[in-house]
């Protein structure tokens, strides 16, 4: 890898139509367990009949660039990996909580078979050199896009390119990179 | 502008139902061993989904024999890469443990009736020793096919060559039929399956009832998205404040059963105030004059006391659409059998359309006609010596309605029911005719992959195998381009079941009837009909599809548009219809009202789910298990309903459901309304995920209001009422 990787996930909320395609879409590739999911659906309604809005929004590990996951952790199963991904050595990890605990975007869950799990965005196919994840390939909507924020290929400038930009609680201070496009 | 979201608007709604849902079992596929993220598929089989009607091209991942991931194919125009939910959740078909195991024969033992398992042999042997018995004494035009599905082709070309020549299905007067009467009747074609509608290019988009977004056809909700991101004017007109009517510029919470009203006051408004596209209406329309004397009373003051929606609400709509046309589109819909004027409110709409300019039009109606073709060189020869063909006693019917076939088989005209794919007792309203129609059967066959409610009432049940196991035959359509593509096994049928795909059962029956020569081997048959288009099996199992250009879709310089109406025009005014008695300007007569303390009952689709077909999806079931009776907030805290208890429904016959729903009150819903999710409150305990789950709307619906022009179920005039 000739420069440093930074990925992120764009998501534009205009497009969404939380149909959770994105959801089973990781579960079938991710193996995730029954009753369990590392992405998930937010519908917010506000208002009253008739004068409403409706938000829904696709949502994940965040990838933060100081993670609270990693910092917390006391093993060093959570951790950073060069693309810019937080990722969890299962080996390493025993199950403790702290991750799950410190997390401020309540990401995490504890596998059945006793290791903490999340999304990964999909590290196994970004090492295979694809560039989507299982839930970005699947959108029906294409609401969701994988960009490399050290890429100079323009693509998360354009998607975000006269949007408002939001990012989920920034007081947290963890430098979250999921960016959704409202 | 980096800014945040605020903590307490977080609720997460798919891990929500994770938590707080009570599971049957476990996983049903148990694949693979720990620490298997990303597993490498051992090979990617391209095929054709059967979730929904829809038909995507889908890739099946399969490692040691099984299907674990379901991805949209890149190249077929379907699916462009995506799929929806139900298609990346169709593997739970596949592996569903309550699929039917063997051919089954019902018995009476001890004075009780019971199912008993049989050989292919006997079952099949049954069957047609039985039909050809019917035949002889009756007459074939006794034996009516009911399906639903792609695979149904091989049994109507059988039956065909048999001699039975009678088959409906539920698709067409319960759901998009009286939209394809209307069209013919303007446009002189139908709108056609996958629509044709330049969503992704509209400027404009009137929405009426259709809730794209949670109705996941793939495309349509592909070119949705497109269209909002590129700054569509969304109007949604629906009592519920759908996903759609969220991405919308305005939402018209309508009285229900009043959407011929407003359609006819936009007609008004834009005959009134020269707003349509008057070249374009003197090149191809007749029939001006009888319309604007027709809709002189639609004043947009006349429909707000009919529709509740303001008159200049009504005014500014019909302004938009005439200000962005053509790019401007009415969406016609697809189910629209709702209140029995469903041919006349779909009339408007085709008017409406056409008064816009947008016929063959960027943003507009588009018409695809051109067909990839692939001709077929095995002649299937119509047997006609020996039947006579049903005619419906609708005048605009150019199918049968499947409940004029309930009716006449409760009079004794027909004997025998060949049921391919489709529960009917859970799809045409009026529960108790149907059953009342199946007792007054001699003899009935119905073959399905699951046990579902239909089938516990057939004296031969045929199991077949999953869309994922099996071929079909090709699928020669179009979707804006021209395509054939494939359904090709992704794997070897379950070797624990003993199910057989639909051509080979064709085949076993054909075989009975000295017919053997009409079902050579699948790949035979599929590589003749591929070479006599130039083509061959094995390129196409590779490539899954082939696609080609369709250079007609919008109207070229100088093209003059033809239609194949009587007159030759687009008919803003049917003298056909007028010929029939009916009104040749659709009138809006008025629906039957609440009684009091009950609600009018709308249904819809939802992601997941694709109706009952999938509520015994245990991949599905995770993320939505059962359906929800929304009621808004303040009509349920008013009658003392707590958001999230369960309750009976009583309909306004007195009719109870079954099995309780779960209340969702909710802001985004009329008062004077609730809506649930089809297909739920299944009642065979044999789907064991499913049974019990949620309520029944097809249950609730035994007020038919029918379609006097085409023989439609308006379904959407019953009312209901909760108990605990």
């Amino acid at each position: 890898m000739s420069r440093e990787r930074k990925y992120a996930m764009i998501i534009d909320t205009k497009r969404c139509v939380g149909c959770s395609a994105c959801v089973y879409a990781c579960k079938a590739e991710n193996n995730v367990p029954h009753g369990f999911c590392r992405d998930w659906i937010v519908s917010i309604t506000k208002g009253t009949f008739p004068d409403l809005s409706l938000l829904n929004r696709s949502e994940r590990c965040q990838h933060c660039e100081d993670a609270p996951c990693v910092t917390n952790c006391p093993t060093q199963a959570s951790h950073y990996q060069g693309d810019g991904t937080v990722q969890i050595d299962r080996d390493l990890c025993t199950g403790c909580k702290a991750c799950l605990a410190a997390c401020p975007y309540d990401a995490r869950y504890i596998h059945p078979q006793g290791f903490a799990d999340k999304c990964s965005f999909c590290s196994h196919r970004i090492k295979d050199g694809l560039n989507t994840t299982a839930c970005t390939e699947v959108c029906p909507t294409s609401c969701l896009t994988l960009v490399d924020l050290n890429s100079n290929d323009g693509k998360a400038e354009a998607l975000m390119k006269g949007r408002e930009v939001k990012i989920d609680k920034p007081h947290a201070g963890t430098k979250p990179k999921l960016f959704w496009l409202v | 502008m980096v800014s945040s979201y605020s903590r307490r608007d977080f609720i997460k709604i798919s891990s929500c139902f994770l938590a707080s849902s009570a599971f049957v079992g476990v996983n049903p596929i148990g694949l693979f061993a720990e620490d298997m993220d990303g597993v490498l598929a051992d090979k990617v089989v391209p095929t054709i989904c059967e979730l929904c009607f829809w038909r995507c091209g889908v890739n099946a991942h399969v490692k040691e024999g099984k299907v674990f991931k379901l991805t949209g194919q890149q190249d077929h125009p379907l699916s462009n890469g995506k799929l929806c939910p139900r298609g990346t959740g169709g593997h739970g078909l596949l592996y569903d443990p309550d699929r039917l195991k063997t051919p089954l024969i019902r018995e009476t033992v001890n004075g009780k009736q019971q199912f008993r398992a049989a050989s292919w042999e006997e079952a099949i042997t049954l069957i047609a020793r039985k039909f050809d018995q019917i035949k002889e004494t009756e007459g074939a035009d006794k034996i009516v096919l009911f399906s639903h599905g792609f695979g149904a082709s091989f049994f109507k070309r059988l039956f065909k060559a048999y001699g039975i020549h009678n088959f409906s299905a539920p698709s067409y007067a319960q759901c998009r039929g009286a939209r394809e009467e209307a069209f013919k009747l303007t446009f002189g074609h139908g709108v056609g399956s996958p629509e044709g509608l330049d969503i992704a290019q509209s400027k404009c988009l009137l929405l009426i009832g259709s809730h794209l977004g949670e109705n996941m056809h793939n495309t349509a909700v592909q070119d949705f998205a497109d269209a909002v991101s590129a700054g569509c004017k969304v109007i949604a007109v629906d009592p519920r404040f759908s996903v759609a009517a969220s991405k919308a510029e305005r939402w018209l919470p309508i009285k229900p059963g009043t959407d011929l009203a407003l359609i006819r006051s936009l007609i008004h408004v834009l005959l009134e105030e020269n707003l349509y596209d008057q070249k374009f209406v003197k090149d191809n329309c007749i029939g001006l004059e009888d319309l604007r004397a027709g809709v002189v009373d639609a004043t947009p003051e006349e429909a707000y006391s009919l529709t509740g929606i303001d008159a200049q609400t009504i005014r500014d709509v019909a302004r938009d659409l005439a200000r962005f046309a053509p790019a401007s589109l009415v969406h016609p819909g697809r189910h629209v059998a709702w209140y029995g004027d469903d041919t006349q409110r779909s009339r408007a709409i085709a008017i409406l359309n056409a008064l816009l300019g947008n016929y063959k039009q960027p943003g507009g109606l588009i018409h695809q006609t051109e067909k990839y073709g692939v001709p077929n060189p095995y002649h299937f020869p119509s047997n006609k010596k020996t039947a006579v063909k049903y005619k419906s006693k609708f005048p605009m019917a150019s199918k049968v309605p499947s409940n004029e076939i309930v009716e006449e088989t409760i009079k004794g005209n027909f004997k025998s029911w060949f049921v391919y794919g489709t529960n009917l007792t859970e799809t045409l309203g009026d529960q108790k005719a149907t059953l009342e129609a199946i007792k007054a059967l001699d003899f009935m066959v119905a073959v399905d992959v699951l046990p579902m409610e239909v089938t516990g009432y057939a004296d031969v049940v045929l199991p077949e195998v999953t869309y994922l196991e099996r071929y079909d035959d090709l699928d020669d359509r179009v979707y804006r381009k021209p395509y054939v593509a494939i359904r090709q096994p992704a794997v070897s049928p379950l070797s624990h079941l003993d199910a057989k795909p639909g051509h080979e059962i064709a085949g076993l029956l054909a075989k009975e009837w000295g017919l053997s020569e009409l079902f050579p081997p699948i790949e035979e048959y599929l590589d003749q009909r591929l070479q006599a288009a130039g083509l061959d099996l094995k390129t196409m199992k590779e490539k899954g599809v082939l696609v080609k250009e369709d250079k007609h879709i919008y109207q070229a310089p100088g093209e003059q548009l033809q239609f194949r109406t009587p007159s030759g025009k687009i008919e803003l005014s049917s003298a056909n219809l007028q010929s029939h008695g009916f009104d040749s300007v659709p009138q809006y007569t008025k629906h039957p009202e609440n009684p009091p303390g009950y609600y009018r009952l709308i249904y819809g689709r939802v992601p997941m789910h694709t109706f009952g077909r999938t509520a015994n999806n245990r991949i599905l079931g995770e993320l939505m298990p059962e359906n929800e009776l929304w009621i808004n907030q303040i009509t349920g805290q008013d009658l003392g309903l707590i958001d999230g208890e369960y309750v009976h429904l009583i309909n306004q016959e007195g009719k109870k459901s079954v099995s309780k729903i779960k209340l969702k009150l909710t802001e985004r819903i009329r008062p004077d309304v609730v809506y649930m999710a089809h297909g739920f409150g299944h009642t065979d305990p044999r789907l064991k995920f499913a049974y019990h789950r949620g309520a029944s709307a097809n249950e609730m619906i035994t007020q038919l209001t029918i379609d006097p022009i085409m023989g439609g179920t308006g379904l959407k005039n019953n009312f209901v009422t909760f108990s605990r």
